[in-house]
């Protein structure tokens, strides 16, 4: 029960595990509309809209509308599609001023191009990495919802995805179909060394050049904890979900050395020698 | 359709202004007139609309006040029709079609 508790696309797909009890009881949850609320907020925070300018927006995932209404709240118009008529039905009874879309991501985004000035997704993309049918290949559906995606965004234009990755495979294949369809940009960690408020945010731009933002809780940028994956061709190491270097490689003892130093301890100088692997009879 | 619903929505010609060059102008005026809800919205894009209040507050009314809450949307190529209920197109496709 405690795994499909932290991971419900375990125990079914959207639309059957958000049905009209789950829907209300996440409605009128006080800590899930504070934590929506505060993870949409640093989603339009990192679409970098332009200042003062009511824009329209999509919300992948909407649901009942909790991040909806923030984007109500600054002034955007904005279209939902979420794949569970349940939580549309309770979007409804909310009123929210968004424009809702009964629809499921990973068949396409059923817009024309150049529609939209940005996109925000809360918590909604790994539901795409689950097969919920035999039909469903994960990747396929990936690649549909980022290049249908893709077109309704106009140019220059950038997507924000809040989700919480399984595991580092999972981060790879979503990144590498949203590459595939023309998206450019990677994923920003907000307080990657608190397993409880370490957030991802997948941020993608359509064309042009992007730098993509820094997390927050993030200190210099020397750190050799990544706090951002600039996506580039090359396979990256991923830490381990708790955001710790793994194993004792070398990466595990610089951030060890930190650590002391930070303490106040007396720590040998980094060389060139520092992790180097040594001869066996070590 | 069967039910359309026109609601009051703050005018900001801004992005009023913004939306036109995204729009196909001949399938909305047709959506416009089968709602029944085209009122005065001229054929055929007016030049010059930037400065043109009337005009764009015509555009604002059919784009944000006019809303479908029983009907359908066709496709134009297949002809395949899409449910709105309670004002929400339901676009799930069935396994075949996807």
């Amino acid at each position: 029960m405690a795994s499909s508790c932290r991971r419900p696309e375990h125990t079914g797909p959207p639309d059957v595990f958000y049905n009209e009890e789950e829907a209300k009881k996440y409605s009128q949850n006080s800590r899930m509309i504070e934590i929506q609320t505060q993870m949409s907020e640093r989603a339009v925070e990192l679409l970098n809209l332009p200042e003062g300018q009511a824009c329209y927006l999509l919300d992948v995932g909407c649901g009942s509308g909790l991040s909806g209404d923030y984007l109500t709240e600054e002034g955007h118009h904005w279209v939902g599609v979420d794949i569970s008529t349940a939580m549309l039905d309770v979007a409804l009874d909310r009123e929210v001023q968004g424009d809702l879309l009964l629809g499921d991501m990973g068949q396409g985004m059923p817009f024309r191009p150049g529609t939209f000035d940005g996109c925000i997704s809360i918590s909604a993309l790994q539901w795409l990495c689950n097969a919920d049918k035999r039909s469903h290949s994960p990747p396929k559906r990936l690649y549909t919802f980022f290049s249908t995606l893709y077109s309704s965004l106009a140019r220059g234009c950038r997507a924000v995805f809040q989700l919480y990755p399984e595991n580092s495979e999972q981060l790879e294949l979503i990144t590498s179909q949203a590459m595939r369809a023309g998206f450019t940009g990677g994923m920003v960690v907000d307080y990657p060394n608190s397993s409880k408020a370490k957030k991802f945010f997948l941020c993608m731009f359509t064309g042009g050049t992007g730098v993509l933002p820094k997390g927050l809780g993030s200190e210099t940028s020397d750190r050799t904890v990544a706090n951002q994956v600039q996506y580039s061709g090359q396979r990256c190491r991923f830490n381990n979900m708790k955001g710790k270097s793994a194993k004792k490689g070398r990466d595990w003892i610089m951030e060890k050395k930190e650590r002391r130093r930070r303490q106040g301890k007396e720590v040998r100088p980094d060389t060139k020698y520092t992790g180097r692997q040594r001869r066996p009879h070590f | 359709a069967t039910e359309v619903k026109v609601n009051e929505v703050e005018f900001n010609p801004k992005f009023v202004c913004r939306m036109i060059p995204k729009l196909e102008w001949s399938t909305l005026v047709q959506a416009a007139d089968q709602l029944g809800h085209r009122e005065e919205l001229p054929g055929e894009l007016v030049p010059d609309y930037e400065k043109n209040e009337d005009f764009l507050k015509k555009v604002h009314r059919v784009l944000l006040e006019v809303e479908v809450i029983e009907g359908c949307l066709q496709c134009p190529e297949s002809g395949r029709e899409f449910p709105i209920s309670k004002g929400i197109p339901n676009m799930l496709l069935n396994e075949d079609e996807a």
